[in-house]
């Protein structure tokens, strides 16, 4: 099933607005074997100058599933997400951003394409994160449709 | 800090089902495929996978326990291949180049026998 470029350029996420907790940034912590205690220990974290748990380098992307329903658009496209892999990851980092803080991220799909006669389709997707109007970070993912993985 | 220099490298516990569960609930990522034996089968798979990002994650604890997360301006990785249950991954770094303040990284994860689930770069303030 072939994604038209113009429906995926359609999709549209509202702004999410979301604070994470110090103790989601614990369990995050834990379950990723993080060993530096800044990550998980406000007083190492504030004694390394910070003023509360940092947000880990990756877990910006997890900013974006704190909305209802995140797999959403996948169905609004046709695709099983079953058929998913995650194909890339890019960050750009302007500054930390720290438990307890408001965050506002913008989303947008920004290209689709495919490759191997339509068998692999790439989305791409490009994220914003604001603190108040202060860009943060950026964030670019490609998402990969495997539409010759036979479904049961 | 030199061209060649190898980052200490960073590895886990085997990851289980128990490890998923836990990194579904602090990543947010739901999906049922890392999760759940019969979706993952229904598919055409043997068995469950470790999410992309929990290997990214790995990746950024190589980063941040070598240096200050503010230092960090940039971080890129292609998934080149799924990450098992009960696999071990291990994550290496080697600073390949040094220009104007600025280390470039080149970042590896790699699985026991040789499997390499993760190529990347990241860009590093470093001091003169």
């Amino acid at each position: 099933m072939a994604i038209l470029l113009e429906d995926a350029l359609a999709i549209s996420w509202p702004d999410i607005i979301t604070t994470i907790s110090r103790d989601r940034l614990k369990l995050f912590a834990t379950s990723t074997g993080a060993t530096n205690s800044i990550y998980f220990d406000i007083d190492e974290a504030r004694a390394a100058g910070y003023p509360d748990l940092p947000i880990p380098l990756s877990f910006f992307f997890s900013l974006g599933f704190e909305q209802p329903e995140p797999f959403k658009y996948l169905t609004n496209l046709d695709i099983d997400i079953r058929q998913l892999l995650h194909g890339e990851q890019s960050f750009q980092y302007h500054s930390m951003a720290f438990a307890g803080e408001s965050i506002t991220l913008r989303a947008a799909i920004v290209d689709c394409y495919s490759r191997k006669n339509g068998e692999l389709e790439f989305l791409v997707k490009e994220t914003e994160y604001f603190r108040g109007d202060e860009l943060v970070a950026e964030a670019r993912s490609v998402e990969v449709v495997q539409n010759m993985v036979t479904l049961q | 800090m030199k061209v060649g220099m190898k980052l200490p490298p960073f590895s886990v516990e085997r990851i289980t089902n128990s490890t998923l569960a836990e990194f579904a609930v602090a990543s947010g990522d739901h999906n049922p495929i890392h999760q759940d034996r019969e979706v993952a089968r229904s598919a055409g798979l043997d068995d469950v996978f470790a999410h992309g990002m929990l290997s990214m994650a790995y990746v950024a604890s190589l980063l941040t326990n070598w240096t200050r997360q503010e230092n960090i301006t940039s971080l890129n990785v292609r998934f080149l291949a799924i990450t098992p249950l009960n696999a071990r991954p291990t994550c290496t770094g080697t600073v390949t180049a040094l220009t104007d303040g600025v280390a470039t990284v080149e970042l590896l994860v790699t699985l026991e026998d040789g499997t390499r689930t993760i190529s990347g770069t990241a860009l590093v303030r470093v001091e003169d």
